[in-house]
């Protein structure tokens, strides 16, 4: 892209008023992703910061440009990364379908409800969106544990007579995953359902078809696009969670964006967090760019009917 | 036009808040437990939040995260008002494509990537021209500033197109000049997206963790950070407090936002339309 043209081709005015927030995240969104690429083939180093510098200049002039690809080489030779990327899509497919499946009849039921109610029911599904992410996912401990609520709830009632383990493995796991995404489903399916127009239903009823076939050959048609961006807006964060897999997730559940943190974190190893990232990003160009053009399309009207 | 729901959607509905509540609810009852044992109960007390407020280190924490809260969101509405102004009224222009990516980016990408990038664009930075000196207080409110623009544009931009560019093509056409219509015509009939935008930036400043652990150095941690901390190492009654504190606050406050901004929606909706009688009657 060449600046100098850009600018001529904007009215100055224009240009200005773009400039601002396109430079901002140019320099602290786009630009940082090339750096992460350029550590990713650095070696581990004891040093400050801790890893290789790939250019070495004398005087200013470039000496040499050593690319290490021992991380990328570590990433597709070790079966574990392997296994834990293959994992954590996984876990996020799924998490995304339950939401799906559990989101869609929510957000339908809000986007048919009396007008003057369908304020009241969209607010208290983003009231627990609003609160603390953090805090939501610690309410969940206290429900799990071996000791948790759910447990004493259950044996005080006489309908076990051993804690079940409901905690720290794959059921805590998605249970959770579940909780935390499930507005991100909402709200996109809501604002789709909302705008559909209740007269196509109507017209179907008097043509003869029942309501399974109504909502199956137009209400879901017509969703598709809320259907690609919801599940878009759950699975891309998703593959990369950190924090449910490291609270209420098992030791052996494997998920990617844990590695990230540990190497980064515990092994103090940049370079490897930066190649894990880097083959992360890869794999979520494809779902972000779907999302990107649902949205748009979605803001542009060109959609939905 | 619009039928009673049927009992299945009903259903759904129940157990949907159901399942959403349930375990913010627990929460709050547990955190009057008189025992230490958080899920055990042992009589009702307000211990817990006593000893919440004489908790020094939590307390700094909450300061902190306040400050970076609203100085990100100050911020965020800034950068992204004009982010959602350029996506909605200049629509195509060099490098738009781009632009637009960069702005549903963020809001999606797992934060362990844009936490990890963005530190390593400031030690770059750090090496190349020493600035930023040091992780803290400016490294966070950069990176929870990108995260919030993009969801204050995101806010901005949809209320932009849903309303009526008629106004400012009116106003353009008596010659006002475009910055004087962004002030007069356009920024007050996007108030309330932006007031949305900035309570969002708050909250998601508030309770972001993991872009805040990557960017933050030794003497700024934050209240994220320092309940992760605890939680880590199992429940704790005085997080069970803070969270129903929160939760107190954070309803208090969406609450009387919704209040005010459906008001002021039933004014402007009035006003309209007593306009509409006057002008029907002079014509």
């Amino acid at each position: 892209m060449n600046l100098a043209r850009l600018m001529r081709r904007l009215k100055p005015g224009k240009g200005a008023v773009i400039a601002v927030p396109f430079f901002w995240l140019l320099l602290f969104f786009l630009v940082p992703f090339f750096i992460v690429l350029k550590i990713s083939f650095a070696e581990q180093d004891l040093a400050i910061p801790p890893f290789t510098s790939l250019l070495q200049v004398e005087d200013g002039v470039l000496q040499s440009l050593t690319l290490y690809f021992g991380n990328f080489h570590f990433i597709f030779t070790d079966g574990l990364y392997a296994a834990t990327y293959l994992s954590s899509l996984k876990v996020a497919f799924f998490t995304t379908v339950m939401c799906l499946l559990l989101g869609y009849p929510i957000a339908y039921a809000i986007a048919r409800a009396d007008p003057a109610r369908r304020n009241v029911l969209l607010m208290l599904v983003m009231l627990p969106f609003w609160t603390s992410f953090l805090l939501r996912v610690y309410a969940w401990m206290g429900l799990l544990n071996e000791t948790g609520l759910i447990n004493n709830f259950l044996l005080s009632i006489g309908l076990i007579s051993e804690p079940l383990h409901l905690f720290h493995n794959d059921f805590s796991l998605y249970l959770v995953m579940v909780y935390a995404y499930l507005p991100f489903m909402i709200l996109p399916l809501f604002s789709h359902l909302v705008k559909m127009d209740m007269r196509l239903l109507e017209a179907a009823a008097d043509l003869g078809a029942g309501p399974i076939k109504a909502f199956l050959t137009i209400t879901l048609p017509l969703s598709k696009n809320g259907i690609i961006a919801g599940s878009m807006m759950v699975f891309i964060p998703a593959v990369g969670e950190f924090v449910i897999p490291e609270l209420v997730g098992g030791t052996d559940t494997l998920m990617i964006g844990k590695v990230l943190w540990n190497e980064f974190f515990d092994n103090n190893n940049w370079p490897m967090a930066s190649a894990v990232a880097i083959i992360m990003v890869l794999m979520l160009i494809v779902p972000i760019a779907l999302l990107h053009r649902y949205e748009t399309r979605e803001l542009e009207g060109k959609g939905n009917a | 036009m619009h039928n009673k729901l049927s009992p299945f959607l009903k259903g759904v509905l129940v157990v949907g808040f159901l399942f959403l509540y349930i375990p913010i609810v627990s929460l709050i009852v547990y955190s009057f437990n008189e025992s230490k044992l958080v899920t055990v109960w042992g009589g009702f007390s307000t211990k817990w939040y006593a000893s919440l407020f004489a908790n020094e280190q939590i307390m700094a924490a909450v300061k902190l995260s306040i400050e970076i809260a609203l100085a990100s969101a100050l911020a965020a509405v800034v950068l992204g008002t004009i982010a959602g102004f350029v996506l909605a009224r200049f629509k195509r222009f060099p490098g738009s494509t781009l632009f637009a990516g960069m702005m549903t980016a963020p809001m999606v990408m797992p934060e362990v990537i844009t936490g990890l990038s963005m530190l390593l664009l400031f030690i770059s930075m750090q090496q190349l021209v020493g600035v930023p000196s040091e992780r803290g207080f400016i490294t966070i409110w950069v990176g929870h500033t990108t995260l919030c623009m993009a969801y204050v544009a995101v806010v901005v931009r949809s209320r932009l197109l849903e309303i009526d560019q008629s106004l400012e093509d009116a106003a353009m056409d008596l010659g006002a000049r475009p910055l004087k219509i962004f002030f007069v015509i356009t920024l007050p009939l996007v108030s309330q997206a932006i007031a949305s935008g900035f309570l969002l930036s708050v909250t998601l400043s508030l309770d972001d963790l993991v872009t805040t652990a990557f960017l933050s150095g030794p003497g700024s941690t934050t209240l994220p950070q320092v309940i992760f901390s605890k939680v880590r190492l199992g429940l704790n009654p005085e997080i069970n407090a803070l969270a129903s504190i929160t939760v107190l606050v954070v309803g208090v406050v969406v609450l009387l936002a919704n209040y005010l901004m459906l008001n002021a929606q039933r004014n402007r909706d009035k006003a309209i339309a007593a306009a509409m009688r006057e002008s029907g009657a002079h014509s």
